[in-house]
This record gives C-alpha cells, sequence and structure tokens, in this order.
C-alpha cells in the first residue's frame, strides 16, 4: 500500500509540475464549453429572412409580424415575384424565404389547408434546418393560439423530436453532452496512455519493472490520479454549463455522476490497452486522436445523428463506447429519465470497460518482450 | 575450486551457461556463458551493438533467453523474476530519472518502489549522495551528466540490493566524473555488493577484477584485466611517421606485416617473427616513409581486442 | 608554408546576452585532420554551423575553400562535404540509391554519377551489397559508406561529427585509414567530437571551453605541455583547472595502462 501511494504522489507531482498536463486537463474542458456555446453555436441569431406573400391578407401578415419579431431572424424584405427568391438568397441578404400561398387566410380558416412553404438556403444545411425547425414552430405557435388545437395541415414540416425536449431549440443542451464524452475520452486514454509510454520512453519502466512492483500496482498508480482528476472535470463542466448557460440536469444528479464514474474507468482502461501496444508517446498520441477522437466526433452521435449515417457507419458507430455514454448522459440530463430507460447502454458500457480491463492487464508485461 | 550446493559461500553470483537470444533474423547474443563471483566488480566491454544491454536485461529478469539460462543469486532469471527483482539494483543505460522530479523526489520515490527507505540505508549511499545532496531541491532534468549519474547510482542503491547492474554508466559522462564513479564502486565493495558494469571505454576494463571482452553477440575472452593484456601473442611495436597513410600502406605491402592498426598518431604493427627486419626504416623509406620512429610497445586491452577481433577470420 | 583553406579571424557569434563563439581565430591547412573538441555546449556547433555556411556570423571573418562566410555561404556549401553519426543515409534506400541521390543533389552527371558509383562500391568491397537497405548494414559498414558519400563531389572540405562514436575497434581503425587516405589527396578534414580518443587521431586539435578556444596543438605537443598521457586528460586538466585532487591522476597512476589511444569506443 505504502508502494502504491508513493507511486500516486509521483503521478500527481507529474501532473502538477507540467504545464501542458494542467492546461489539458483544466484548460481544455473550459475552453471547449465555452467555445462551443458562444462560437460554434447552433443556435441561429439574426438569420435574414424574406417574405413573399401571395396572399397579404390579416393572417399572413400576422405570421409575418410574428416571425419577424421572434428575435431569431432579421427582416430582409418582401420579394414580388418567385424569380426574386433565387437573387436574394444568391446575394446571401437571406438565409430562407417565407412563401404564403394565395388566399392564405380565407384557406386557412374555411379549408383548414392553407400552405406556406419555406425555401431554406441548401448550402448550409445546419443553419437551413435550424431555420425550418424555427418557422415550422413560430407558425406552429400561432396556430395554437388562433384555434386552439395543432394545426397540422398549415405545417407540412413535421418537428423533430429534439424540439419537443428543446422547445427553446438551444443548442447548449445538445452539445454538453457530447463535450463531456469527449473530454473524458481526452484526459482519460490520451493522458494515460501518454504518461505510460513516456515512463518506456524514458527508460524509467525498465527500473519500474526490476523493482518488486506488481503490473497491477503499476496500472492503478498512473489511473488513479487521472480518474480523480476527471472526476472533478466532470463536476466542473457541469457547474459551468449550469451557471454559464443555465442548463440543470433534469435527472438524478448522482446517477450522472455514477455513469461518468463508469465511463471515465472505461476510458483509462482503453488508454492503458493503447499504452501496452505503442512505443513511444508519438504512438500513443495518433492511436489515441486517430483511434479515438476522431470517431467520437464523428460517429458517436455527438455532431452528426447517427440515424442519418450509413449502415456502415451506423454499425461501426455501435462499438463505439462514446455512443453509449451520450445517450445515457442525454436521456439522464436533457430528457431527465432514470436508469430505467439507460439500462442497457449502462450494462454494454460495462461489459466494454470490463473487456478493455481484461486485456489490459494481460497485456501489460511484466517483461520488456 | 570445487563447489558443493551446500557451500553456498563460494556459489556465484551469477552463472550463465548457453544463452542465446535473437531479435527476429538477428542473433543478439550467441552461447554466452560466464560466471561472476561474490563481491567482484565484473566488467562487459564491447562497442554498441554487442549485446552488452540485451545480457544486462536478461540478468534483471526483463527479456527470457531463447536459449540456456543463469542463474543469480541462486534464482533462475525467468522462473524466479519475483525474487530476483528484490534484490536486483539495476541502472539502465539512459538514466532512468524522472526529469520533472526534483533530486530528492527522486531517490524517494525509488526508495518506496523498493519498500525501503532513505533513512535505513543512507550510509550505503552517502559517499555518493553527498555529492548532489546540495542540490536536492533541483529538478533531475537540470543536473550535469556526471550529477544525473551519481543521483542514478544512489536509486539504484537505495533497498540496499544485493547485485547492482550498471548498464554502460559512464557513457556521456564527463572524463573526471568517470573516474569518481569507479572509485565509488570500489567503495561499494565493502558492503558486499556485487557489481557488473558494461562499458564502451577499454581503458575502464583496468577498474574491474575481471571483464569479459564481448562482440556481436559473442564473449571473446573473459579473464582478469592483466591476463587478457598478457593474452597479446605477438611483440607490438609503434611506428609512427608524418605521413600516416603512406606509412599504413606500405607496411600492409610488406610479407612478414600481420596487422598495422592506426593507434592514435601512430601505427600498431605485429610481425610474422615477432621483429621487424632491421631494414625496417630503409624500406619504408624506399617506399617513400620519410622519418619513422619504430618502437616496441606494451600491448593495451584494446591492442588485445583487436588482436581477438581478428581471429574469426577477418578480411 | 602550407594552403590555407579555412581561415576564421576573431569569429564571434552571440545569441542576445549568450555568446556562443568568443573571438575565435584560427587556420586549418590543406590536407589536414582538424580536431575540434569542446564538451556539449562548448560552442563546437554553433561554430561548425558558420564554417559549413547555415548561419552566419556576428562578427570577425571567416573564409572557407576561398569563399567568405557571411557573404557567400551558398558556395560554400557546394565545396565542402559533410557527415554525421547521427543522420548520413537514408535507411530506407539501398546503398546504390543513396549514392545516386547524393550525386544528384550534388549536381553530378548521371555518367558521372554512375562512374563514381562503381568505384566506390569497389574500392569499399561492397558489391555485393549495393541492393541492400542501408538499414540492414552493421554501423560501421555504413559509417564507412556515409564518409565515401560525403566525398562523391570532391569536396575540398569534410566536416565529420563524431564519425567513429560507437563503432567497434576494427572498423574504427579502417575508418581512420579512409579519412588518411582522404587527406593523403589533399582533402582536409575537419572533425567536431567530445570523444577525446577521436582527437588522437588528429594533425591537430583546437579544444573549445565555454567559447573560446583554450588550446589548440598536435596531440603530441598538447600531451608535452600538461604533463598528460591522453588527450583526454590534457583535456580534463584544462577544463576543470579548479579540480584539486583529481582521480584520474589516480586512475591513470594506479594501473599504469592508460596507454595512449587506449581508448573507448562510444559516446553519449
Amino acid at each position: 500500500m505504502k508502494r502504491f501511494l508513493g507511486f500516486v504522489k509521483k503521478e500527481f507531482i507529474h501532473i502538477f509540475r507540467d504545464f501542458r498536463t494542467l492546461i489539458i486537463l483544466f484548460g481544455i474542458p473550459v475552453v471547449q464549453i465555452l467555445l462551443f456555446g458562444f462560437v460554434v453555436s447552433t443556435e441561429i441569431k439574426d438569420a435574414g429572412i424574406a417574405f413573399l406573400d401571395l396572399s397579404k391578407d390579416e393572417i399572413s401578415r400576422k405570421v409575418i409580424h410574428k416571425t419577424v419579431s421572434s428575435g431569431f431572424f432579421s427582416y430582409s424584405g418582401e420579394l414580388t415575384s418567385f424569380r426574386e427568391v433565387d437573387r436574394i438568397m444568391k446575394e446571401g441578404k437571406a438565409k430562407a424565404v417565407v412563401i404564403f400561398e394565395p388566399q392564405f387566410g380565407e384557406k386557412f380558416f374555411r379549408e383548414k389547408s392553407a400552405a406556406v412553404s419555406i425555401i431554406a438556403d441548401g448550402s448550409e444545411p445546419n443553419t437551413a434546418t435550424l431555420i425550418t425547425h424555427y418557422l415550422t414552430a413560430i407558425i406552429q405557435n400561432y396556430n395554437q393560439e388562433l384555434t386552439g388545437s395543432p394545426a397540422e395541415e398549415i405545417v407540412p414540416v413535421k418537428a423533430e423530436v429534439s424540439m419537443f425536449y428543446n422547445p427553446e431549440l438551444k443548442s447548449h443542451f445538445m452539445f454538453v453532452p457530447g463535450v463531456i464524452t469527449l473530454i473524458l475520452i481526452l484526459i482519460c486514454a490520451l493522458m494515460t496512455s501518454v504518461t505510460i509510454t513516456r515512463e518506456k520512453e524514458f527508460g524509467t519502466m525498465e527500473v519500474l519493472l526490476v523493482s518488486p512492483l506488481k503490473p497491477i500496482q503499476i496500472i492503478l498508480g498512473k489511473v488513479t490520479p487521472y480518474f480523480l482528476l476527471s472526476f472533478i472535470n466532470v463536476i466542473l463542466i457541469l457547474l459551468l454549463s449550469w451557471l454559464v448557460f443555465g442548463l440543470p440536469v433534469k435527472g438524478s444528479v448522482a446517477l450522472l455522476l455514477a455513469e461518468s464514474m463508469l465511463y471515465i474507468l472505461m476510458a483509462l482502461s482503453l488508454g492503458i490497452l493503447i499504452s501496452t501496444v505503442s512505443k513511444t508517446m508519438q504512438q500513443a498520441i495518433f492511436i489515441s486522436l486517430v483511434g479515438l477522437l476522431l470517431p467520437t466526433i464523428l460517429l458517436s452521435g455527438f455532431i452528426f445523428p447517427i440515424e442519418n449515417m450509413h449502415p456502415v457507419y451506423h454499425w461501426v458507430s455501435s462499438i463505439l463506447p462514446p455512443r453509449y455514454f451520450i445517450t445515457i448522459i442525454k436521456n439522464i440530463m436533457i430528457k431527465g429519465t432514470g436508469l430505467g430507460f439507460v439500462w442497457k447502454e449502462t450494462l454494454i458500457l460495462a461489459g466494454m470497460t470490463l473487456l478493455f480491463m481484461l486485456f489490459s492487464i494481460r497485456n501489460f508485461k511484466t517483461r520488456l518482450e | 575450486m570445487a563447489r558443493t550446493t551446500s557451500d553456498i559461500a563460494v556459489k556465484p553470483a551469477i552463472e550463465a551457461s548457453g544463452v542465446g537470444k535473437r531479435f527476429g533474423p538477428t542473433r543478439a547474443l550467441h552461447n554466452i556463458s560466464f560466471s561472476v563471483e561474490e563481491g567482484e566488480i565484473f566488467g562487459f566491454i564491447g562497442p554498441d551493438g554487442a549485446g552488452k544491454s540485451t545480457l544486462f536485461r536478461i540478468i534483471t529478469t526483463l527479456i527470457a533467453p531463447d536459449e540456456g539460462k543463469i542463474d543469480v543469486l541462486g534464482n533462475d532469471t525467468v522462473k524466479d523474476f519475483r525474487e530476483l527483482r528484490k534484490v536486483i539494483g539495476y541502472m539502465p543505460g539512459r538514466f532512468s530519472l524522472y526529469q520533472d522530479l526534483t533530486v530528492e523526489e527522486n531517490l524517494s520515490f525509488y526508495a518506496t518502489v523498493f519498500g525501503a527507505t532513505i533513512r535505513e540505508n543512507y550510509e550505503l549511499i552517502r559517499d555518493i549522495y553527498s555529492h548532489i545532496e546540495p542540490f536536492k531541491k533541483r529538478l533531475a532534468g537540470k543536473l550535469s551528466g556526471g550529477m544525473k549519474q551519481k543521483l542514478a547510482l544512489s536509486c539504484a542503491l537505495i533497498h540496499k540490493p544485493r547485485l547492482l547492474v550498471l548498464d554502460e554508466p559512464t557513457t556521456g559522462v564527463d572524463a573526471v566524473s568517470r573516474a569518481e564513479f569507479w572509485e565509488m564502486l570500489k567503495k561499494l565493495k565493502q558492503h558486499g555488493i556485487t557489481i557488473i558494469a558494461s562499458t564502451p571505454y577499454m581503458d575502464e576494463a583496468m577498474q574491474c577484477h575481471r571483464v569479459a571482452l564481448i562482440q556481436e553477440g559473442k564473449i571473446l575472452s573473459v579473464d582478469t584485466p592483466e591476463k587478457i593484456r598478457a593474452g597479446f601473442s605477438r611483440k607490438l611495436f609503434s611506428i609512427r611517421a608524418p605521413e600516416k597513410f603512406r606509412l599504413i600502406t606500405a607496411l600492409k605491402t610488406f610479407p612478414e606485416t600481420l596487422s598495422a592498426y592506426p593507434f592514435g598518431d601512430s601505427v600498431h604493427v605485429t610481425f610474422l617473427n615477432d621483429t621487424p627486419v632491421d631494414s625496417l626504416a630503409d624500406r619504408l623509406k624506399k617506399e617513400g616513409v620519410n622519418g619513422a620512429e619504430i618502437v616496441e610497445t606494451t600491448p593495451g586491452i584494446e591492442d588485445r581486442f583487436l588482436e581477438l577481433m581478428e581471429k574469426p577470420g577477418e578480411g | 608554408m602550407q594552403n590555407v583553406v579555412i581561415s576564421v579571424n576573431n569569429l564571434v557569434k552571440r545569441f542576445g546576452n549568450f555568446i556562443a563563439n568568443d573571438h575565435l581565430t584560427f587556420e586549418v591547412y590543406q590536407g589536414e585532420i582538424f580536431g575540434f573538441l569542446g564538451a556539449n555546449g562548448a560552442g563546437k556547433t554553433t561554430a561548425l554551423r558558420i564554417l559549413s555556411g547555415l548561419s552566419s556570423p556576428t562578427s570577425g571573418e571567416v573564409v572557407v575553400a576561398g569563399f567568405n562566410a557571411a557573404r557567400e555561404p551558398e558556395q560554400i556549401k557546394r565545396n565542402i562535404g559533410y557527415m554525421s553519426q547521427k543522420f548520413s543515409l537514408y535507411e530506407d534506400l539501398t546503398i546504390r540509391e543513396n549514392i545516386m541521390l547524393y550525386g544528384g543533389i550534388y549536381g553530378l552527371k548521371k555518367d558521372q554519377i554512375r562512374k563514381r558509383t562503381s568505384e566506390l562500391l569497389r574500392k569499399l568491397r561492397f558489391e555485393g551489397y549495393a541492393d541492400r537497405l542501408i538499414g540492414d548494414l552493421p554501423l560501421g559498414v555504413r559509417q564507412k559508406l556515409a564518409f565515401s558519400v560525403a566525398l562523391l563531389h570532391e569536396p575540398k572540405i569534410v566536416f565529420l561529427d563524431e564519425p567513429t562514436g560507437g563503432v567497434d575497434p576494427v572498423t574504427r581503425r579502417q575508418f581512420w585509414e579512409l579519412i588518411y587516405e582522404a587527406s593523403a589527396g589533399g582533402v582536409t578534414l575537419f572533425v567536431t567530437t567530445h570523444y577525446m580518443d577521436e582527437a588522437e587521431y588528429c594533425d591537430r586539435v583546437c579544444i573549445m571551453n565555454e567559447g573560446k578556444i583554450v588550446a589548440l596543438d598536435t596531440p603530441a605537443r598538447l600531451k608535452e605541455t600538461y604533463h598528460a598521457h591522453s588527450v583526454e586528460e590534457v583535456f580534463v586538466k584544462i577544463a576543470r583547472p579548479t579540480a584539486t585532487h583529481n582521480p584520474l591522476h589516480q586512475m591513470a597512476g594506479s594501473s599504469l595502462t592508460s596507454l595512449p589511444g587506449d581508448s573507448h569506443l562510444k559516446r553519449v
């Protein structure tokens, strides 16, 4: 035990004495959260919008007024003909054009089938989708106001599920779980694999192996500091997103932290596994970044919805642990569901953790070869 | 000296028999056998890639041999590696210190890892550690080569090992520190610690009780440095001339020349009948070599090494 | 008396407040094997960079192979060869490919390259290995080859950086024979090293300490002046003049075996 504590102490010295490690540990999470929150916001503000009102009646005017005054859009003007639609979008003055059919108001009341078509700038698909969602929501709201019941016939665009849980369409909700997932993989897997390969590269591993220390003591000694620091990181990110973006954890905080611990363990064992197959820090970094970080960003559902992926990626995604953690954390944080809804993902994650741990302990050699 | 199993006192500290090791197609070690007595300072001398580090890693249980076996302090390096890891002090080729830890932190880390404390074994390292103790708050990475070497030695000794394994401890260290280092090792003898060290420096052979000359994974010779030197079978002449290339080329054309190697500012030569013909200076002159000085000289370890290397059909 | 091929006059190189080269003045003659010694950080590398046209002096005049280092570095580069222990040949190319590559870099003509390649292979008795990868060859063979490649474009001066560190005693001697041969042929060899035994083989050695030249003479005369057995001992006496009790003396004295030339094979 004394040996083990001595080892952990040494690891903490390494971490706290290296400015770069500290930056990666605590600087990156904070920066990422703020970056995603303010800069790379997937929310729209002041997107230009134009109208082609072929009806010009009371109802269509009101919808236009509502849309413009919602605060999400800036008014780029009224068009007089279809030809202008293309021009104003090409000029970049409008990201979307809303077209009301002739006799919009009349049809709305009489036939209950008035149509509005939204033409969005598809060259920016994310913005286009968002604008569509926003507009749909605004029209639906107005519809509800008028009739007291949803009038789906006016709104041909189906609302996405995410809207239901995210009525204000705030994008923070989407990225906080993603950032936590990403950062834990980064810190746990990358940092542990690097810190172990560093000992190999500097030759200190030789002396550690010649010492009476057992492999499991070396592994645990390496992992314990990062486990603690990662856990602190989770709390830090949650606090930050609550204080800065006002994002609460809807479900049980205890459950969320417990799931995070499981995920941290998984990432740490992955890190050890990487270190057992790499000889140099460079290799470890490469494997962590290309093998873990990129797939996590691209395939775990953090940015691109898994549902829209090609079946092959779909399949690849299903062997990525981060994917399950994102689901778990979204459920708990945003939907406020309990273990009952995420037990399957939890089980998969636990199974993966166990597998990685077994592999890495088996792979961690007591000799140099 | 007859050895019995009951007579532990004369049992060698290291007994290697027929050790071989391959890495892919390269044969790193080939049929290595030797034994090291307890309390001895035993040197392995040979160039880069001779197999010294591989051998030391087998002795320290870090790798397993493909053939043969090594008993260290009565334990097999493969089967009993756990036992051995408690009693070996190892200093790998690159001083294995944590550069971002201070002198003191390094020492106390290695002490705890081996289940010892600095206090209980301070006596053992006092002579060595006292040189660097004034800098104990300094990061190991900021130490000079000589100080790093002393710290690494202190770390390897802190658990009072019975066998100290030093892989090229003096490489990359200045001449003064090299000499100091060997003095320290000699003092450790009084604590009954067996020491094996490898070095590429031929002159360091003289600091060991016995040495093994090692080349291309084979041991060329094992003996005391004096006897290895005395093993040089011929008379050795040192010839000096201003035009060195002409001198060597000329010497090589003479039928009685056995070997001619540049050696610093002169050429070390051996002849078939152990004596150069009286007219050698004249003959050299005829070949255009002027002002040749010919003297007989005492062979050094390196001369013997060269002689041993020639034998397995060199050239 | 002799042809001066490198002339250095009051060379100063500063990096901010740090003076890497402090008023160096020396000359190197044609065909000479000139040893440039010093511990790590003594200023060897800085001086070497200036001499080979990679960096310009802060002040002072440096003329190499007839060209001014500050104004004509490109001409200098064309007239010198360089070989370092650490890097010289591409390990994933064959011997032949390496030779062709260097021939091409120095702008030799196709048939010239072909001719010199076969000459070189014959001289080193490497004909059988010509199509083997450098990475598969023993260190000693690589060293010899690297040196020969550095001579391929017939430079006037070749800079050698720790050429024989880590090589076995026999190969190392074969290597020095190649150097002697080049020197006999009029090529100047500028050897930078911190292995004192390599210095024993040089015609003259220049010892650097803290950016200054502290000694410059033949190895024999240096040993005489400092009452030393070897250049290493000379170096220790110069570099650590304050060391009151010098264990090296005890070491040399007690064993009586530090013969001149008894040396080490290796490096950091």
